[in-house]
């Protein structure tokens, strides 16, 4: 028996768009990305020149400070452009595709026969080393490090968030050899999945997890609610998190010896003309997605959910760890004594001073005007109903301003990432950013504290 | 609307960084940002926000703060209208008590809010919205005849030394309107204490009829006259002399019900600082000494400004506990106080001020053990978690 964890906190953001269980095949896209901004803690250092021919798996960059992690063109074909910011710090590396795709070959192997060294050796070599995040921090996995336990969520309760049962239709074999290999780097691997799994569900099958049910609102789906509720992580204590869909690719690299990060992405949003899903290679460009868009409101095209998405624009690239794209109206208008408004039909709020809450069902078309200014910390208790963690969020944050590094780690820093606090910017009164404070203190945690 | 927005759109170079008054920034700011809210998208973090600011907020308590105020110009008309002997009607008697009451706002809102405007400029801030609401507290829990001079001098000391300096709304330790309460209690006792200033037209005693008294039926429990308070209804109607808002129970609970109702007034608050009282009530009746120890309960929870307190004043967010288990702690020590200090220090008629800020005091100190236990329970994990790896 899967034992249930019901979570009471948390909010579910009904909004308008959500995705059909129809799975929609679009053409190659004409360029492919991967942007070293996707993963947090890395210095990357360029291993490729415009104009240099690659295969689907070869580096195009690889971590400075751990040269072993490499980060692989997810296409064949022709570097054509290196992306340089401020300080020539490196934005993104562009693969154009040509031909038909080559990739570089790996020898197919039995997982059971290899040692761990083994498997992290091919991770590394291959370019799927980066599916692993750390917690804390939300970081990459450091190769060296023994992690507590790998812990996998198999749903999404984001809004909008895609169906991870139906993304995963007819990849059970290569999910289970990505969990056997995972199964070498640690001995405890947690399958995190809602009560909504279906009856035929490939997770039904999975071998080798510790499966849990969780019950209730976003973010019960966030892999770091689920770490807190079934193992926290303690000072010192590493775990890592991976994306089912890597789970996926890790084991096609095994099975069949390529790095195939293809997978199925929600295209989701009230602007989007039929919501649905296509298979779609990680890296790629959005563009020819525009079909199925409205473009008539100049919407947002996020990489991601609305809570923690990127703004990419319609030209923009699916983003590393990404499954889904949401397409959102922009808010860039003003509302004429919209604050002193009870009715605003169309804004959705949690507070029972607007009538929401007399429409549960009701679906939103959202947009991204922030409703007001930013004002200091005044309203209580609003963050602390959306986070089922047994964590003070605001003093965590406050914590982080003053840059009181021991108190954020009393306050339980290691235990969040952004997207785990994102609800709590949602809701915010005071229109505080949230998340980008988060990072600014789990920056600030990582230069203090070194390697230890 | 969109002429006025052309307006605006037209003087707004004039107000930002190269134009002629930049020096009015924050001031175009506020009144642009009062007329529309601004036209801002999200930048980084979530992409789509709640409908709800901090403009909203204090909106709703401002309309839950309406009752009250309705109740206490019609009060003060109704009170002038017993002390000088003459019947008036309903409408005569609202019209002379707005008359009264309209300059006491005026005079709040023009000084609290043009302090604001000087802060937000000096600091570069946006003009806060929390003084939309101390700026109707002040009035209300201020006698009527207070002289206009000591409501602004009062109001300023609250916003520069009750707010500004510890950096504007949301730092503040104390909560302003009782703050300048607390400064006309303490520099100007006169106009706030006594039996002649609750009831418009007393002091100066113009055709004021032979015997009456002005006395709020506090004074009369504080000086032991208990035979004076008026029946209980009359107290929980409002029918009495005292602060042009506190007066009325019922039309606090109507204001409690919009707060609780729409989340923005802790209710736990309410209902601990109420369970203090009725606890630390029935207790003094229980040992009872003394004739205002033998007081029922109950008459506690309408003399005086109890129930404004509790409900508008004990719930500001900002200088009470912020955690929610601190919240009952707060609330309750509040209850407590205030029946202390009202049966056992004949100083201080009004116990329920001295009570609230008191524990504003307090309140960091409450949350921070509150917090202190969650740190502990997060070292015991980890102490546990060590121990099961040996």
């Amino acid at each position: 028996m899967p034992n249930i964890i019901s979570i009471r906190k948390g909010l579910n953001i009904s909004l308008k768009g959500s995705a059909e269980k129809v799975l929609s095949k679009i053409p190659i896209s004409s360029d492919y990305a991967v942007k070293p901004g996707d993963f947090y803690g890395l210095m990357p250092k360029l291993t490729v020149n415009e104009g240099d021919q690659v295969l689907a798996g070869a580096p195009l960059f690889v971590d400075k400070n751990n040269p072993g992690i490499r980060f692989v063109s997810p296409v064949s074909g022709t570097v054509s452009r290196i992306l340089r910011g401020d300080k020539r710090k490196l934005l993104s590396v562009t693969v154009t595709p040509s031909g038909e795709q080559r990739h570089v070959q790996h020898a197919v192997a039995d997982i059971k026969a290899l040692s761990r060294d083994d498997v992290v050796q091919r991770m590394l070599e291959s370019g799927a080393w980066p599916f692993l995040k750390q917690r804390p921090y939300g970081i990459l996995a450091n190769p060296a490090d023994n992690p507590k336990a790998v812990f996998i969520s198999g749903f999404d309760s984001a809004p909008l968030g895609p169906d991870i049962d139906f993304a995963l239709t007819g990849e059970g074999e290569a999910f289970q050899a990505g969990i056997d290999a995972l199964r070498k780097l640690s001995d405890t691997i947690h399958l995190s999945l809602n009560n909504q799994v279906s009856a035929n569900s490939i997770f039904r099958k999975i071998k080798g997890v510790k499966t849990h049910t969780f019950v209730g609102p976003h973010p019960a789906g966030n892999v770091g609610i689920q770490i807190h509720h079934l193992s926290p992580i303690n000072k010192g204590e590493i775990v890592w998190a991976i994306e089912p869909q890597h789970v996926v690719s890790l084991g096609r690299l095994f099975l069949k010896g390529v790095y195939d990060v293809s997978k199925v992405v929600a295209l989701v949003g009230s602007e989007v003309k039929k919501p649905r899903y296509f298979r779609i290679i990680s890296g790629a460009s959005i563009a020819p997605l525009q079909s199925y868009i409205d473009t008539s409101s100049n919407p947002r095209y996020i990489s991601g959910n609305v809570l923690t998405g990127a703004n990419i624009g319609a030209g923009g690239h699916l983003d590393f760890y990404s499954t889904m794209i949401s397409v959102i109206p922009e808010g860039d208008y003003y509302e004429f004594l919209g604050w002193a408004n009870p009715l605003r039909m169309k804004k959705y709020s949690v507070s029972r001073s607007y009538l929401s809450w007399i429409f549960p069902d009701k679906e939103y078309a959202l947009d991204t005007n922030v409703n007001g200014g930013q004002r200091a910390f005044v309203m209580t208790g609003e963050y602390e109903k959306v986070l089922p963690m047994d964590i003070y969020p605001v003093h965590l944050l406050k914590a982080i301003l003053s840059e009181d590094v021991d108190r954020m780690e009393q306050l339980g820093i290691y235990e969040v990432i952004e997207e785990d606090l994102a609800l709590c910017e949602f809701v915010c009164t005071s229109k505080i950013d949230v998340q980008h404070i988060l990072r600014r203190g789990i920056n600030l945690m990582i230069k203090e504290m070194g390697d230890a | 609307m969109k002429f006025l927005r052309d307006i605006l759109d037209k003087v707004k170079p004039a107000f930002e960084k190269d134009g002629k008054l930049k020096m009015f920034h924050a001031t175009f700011e506020a009144f642009e940002s009062f007329l529309f809210v601004p036209n801002s998208t999200t930048k980084k973090g979530v992409h789509v926000r709640d409908a709800n600011d901090l403009k909203h907020v204090m909106t709703v308590v401002i309309v839950a703060l309406l009752p009250t105020l309705l109740f206490g110009m019609w009060n003060v008309g109704y009170q002038h209208a017993l002390a000088t002997g003459g019947a008036a009607a309903f409408g005569e008697m609202l019209w002379f008590g707005f008359l009264k009451v309209l300059p006491l706002i005026v005079v709040s809102y023009v000084v609290g809010l043009g302090i604001e405007f000087i802060a937000a400029q000096l600091r570069g801030h946006e003009v806060n919205e929390g003084f939309l609401v101390t700026g109707m507290l002040i009035p209300l829990i201020m006698p009527v005849d207070c002289p206009l001079w000591i409501v602004g001098l009062a109001t300023a000391f609250a916003v520069i030394i009750g707010k500004e300096v510890f950096g504007g709304t949301g730092m503040n330790i104390f909560n302003p309107a009782l703050l300048a309460r607390a400064f006309v209690f303490f520099a100007y006792p006169s106009q706030i204490s006594g039996t002649k200033v609750w009831v418009s037209g007393l002091g100066s005693g113009e055709g004021v009829i032979d015997g009456f008294s002005g006395a709020t039926p506090l004074a009369y429990a504080g000086a032991g006259e208990f035979s004076q308070i008026p029946s209980f209804s009359d107290l929980f109607f409002g029918f009495i002399p005292g602060s042009i808002g506190e007066t009325s129970t019922l039309a606090i609970l109507l204001g409690a019900a919009i707060l609780i109702y729409t989340g923005i007034g802790s209710w736990k608050v309410m209902l601990a600082c109420t369970a203090g009282a009725v606890g630390t009530g029935l207790l003094c009746n229980a040992v009872a000494v003394n004739a205002y120890m033998e007081l029922p309960v109950y008459y506690h929870l309408v003399l005086g400004g109890f129930a404004f307190g509790a409900v508008f004043m004990a719930t500001d967010p900002v200088s009470g506990a912020q955690t929610e288990a601190g919240k009952w702690i707060y609330g309750f020590l509040i209850g407590v106080l205030a029946i202390v200090i009202r049966v056992f220090n004949p100083g201080y008629p009004e116990g329920m001020m001295l009570a609230i800020l008191f524990m504003n005091a307090f309140a960091p100190l409450i949350d921070y053990y509150i917090v202190g236990a969650n740190i502990k329970r997060r070292l015991k994990r980890a102490k546990l978690s060590k121990e099961e790896k040996k």
